[in-house]
């Protein structure tokens, strides 16, 4: 069965009870049509059961397939130096139809980015190199399509596109590992 | 069954575009990657093709090709790779149809398809790795990550 590799640190993006027993990671890509369908169930998800979880986003962009995937998640990347990850992952996966490079400036003055700031480390290589470390431990965790998720370490193949899918596997007990 | 660990693997030459054939032979030096899979257009192939496509700069670092490997016409791959913007090759072994994919154990003899099965390769052409994974079910790609990093353990 497939690990996450690495295990969730310090580095990655994540909300919800920080200390919880459960983590839930995902694997998405900003114009990838499953995760613009899986991204209100998340919220839903951390809404309602939030107190019993730490969800984590990780960053897995075809970019073949997506041309604007990589760049929209450097500009989730460089909004959480602002502390606005989670605001830019929404407001991105909101507007998913229809991104392209302007989008981002646009979010950015929505979310009261400060816009320099934002330019900069939107381009900064060191935000590159972690989207591609992303994508990386993606790959070595056996993650074969978006969104992939992983309950606690281990690939959760249980998720059918329906909110109670992923609220039913938050609730499991949490087997040892 | 699928050709195992320690086998010469196979020569081919099969096309690469309409225009081109490439021989196993001339990636000696160089590991390969293997993919045989059942169509091109279908969904879980796209998926499967699209993720290699991404990862070739982590298959270079090992010194690795992929090459991919359906029954489907040269004119068709053609299509398709264009399509999904591919750069790594797709073989049609198309005629006699499937007779590489039968000399390495990846044919569907019922549904007429390639099986989905990777076989990674050692710059001597000796298969090192083998993987089948059910039709239906993509087997992403960190088994081939796996075995490239081991080989290159091995070799020290």
């Amino acid at each position: 069965m497939s690990t996450l590799k690495p295990p969730v640190s310090d580095t990655d993006q994540q909300t919800g009870n920080l200390h919880a027993g459960i983590t839930l990671v995902e694997y998405g890509d900003y114009q990838c049509p499953h995760c613009g369908h899986a991204h209100p169930l998340l919220k839903r998800l951390i809404k309602e059961h939030g107190r019993s979880f730490r969800f984590v986003f990780r960053n897995f962009p075809l970019q073949e397939s997506h041309p604007a995937a990589f760049i929209a998640a450097l500009a989730a990347e460089a909004a959480a130096r602002q502390g606005k990850f989670w605001e830019m992952h929404d407001i991105i996966f909101e507007n998913q139809e229809d991104l392209h490079g302007s989008s981002f400036t646009q979010f950015a003055e929505t979310l009261g980015l400060d816009s320099k700031t934002f330019a900069r480390d939107w381009e900064s290589k060191d935000l590159v190199a972690k989207v591609e470390a992303d994508f990386e431990s993606g790959i070595r965790s056996g993650v074969n399509g978006t969104p992939s998720f992983f309950l606690n370490g281990k690939k959760l193949n249980s998720y059918d596109g329906t909110y109670e899918s992923l609220a039913e596997a938050i609730s499991l007990p949490v087997q040892g590992h | 069954m699928l050709l195992q660990k320690g086998t010469k693997a196979p020569e081919f030459q099969l096309n690469a575009t309409p225009d081109q054939t490439l021989k196993l032979s001339e990636l000696a030096g160089k590991r390969v990657v293997l993919v045989f899979y059942p169509a091109d257009w279908s969904p879980v192939c796209g998926d499967q093709v699209a993720l290699y496509n991404e990862m070739l700069k982590y298959f270079h670092k090992y010194n690795a090709e992929v090459v991919g490997i359906s029954v489907d016409s040269k004119w068709c791959h053609m299509a398709f790779s264009q399509d999904r913007k591919l750069h790594f090759p797709l073989l049609a072994d198309f005629e006699p149809k499937g007779a590489i994919s039968r000399a390495y154990g990846a044919y569907n003899e019922q549904a007429g398809q390639c099986l989905r099965a990777l076989f990674v390769l050692d710059e001597q052409g000796v298969i090192q790795w083998t993987y089948l994974s059910p039709d239906g079910i993509n087997p992403g790609a960190d088994g081939i990550l796996d075995a490239l990093e081991a080989m290159s353990k091995q070799k020290g």
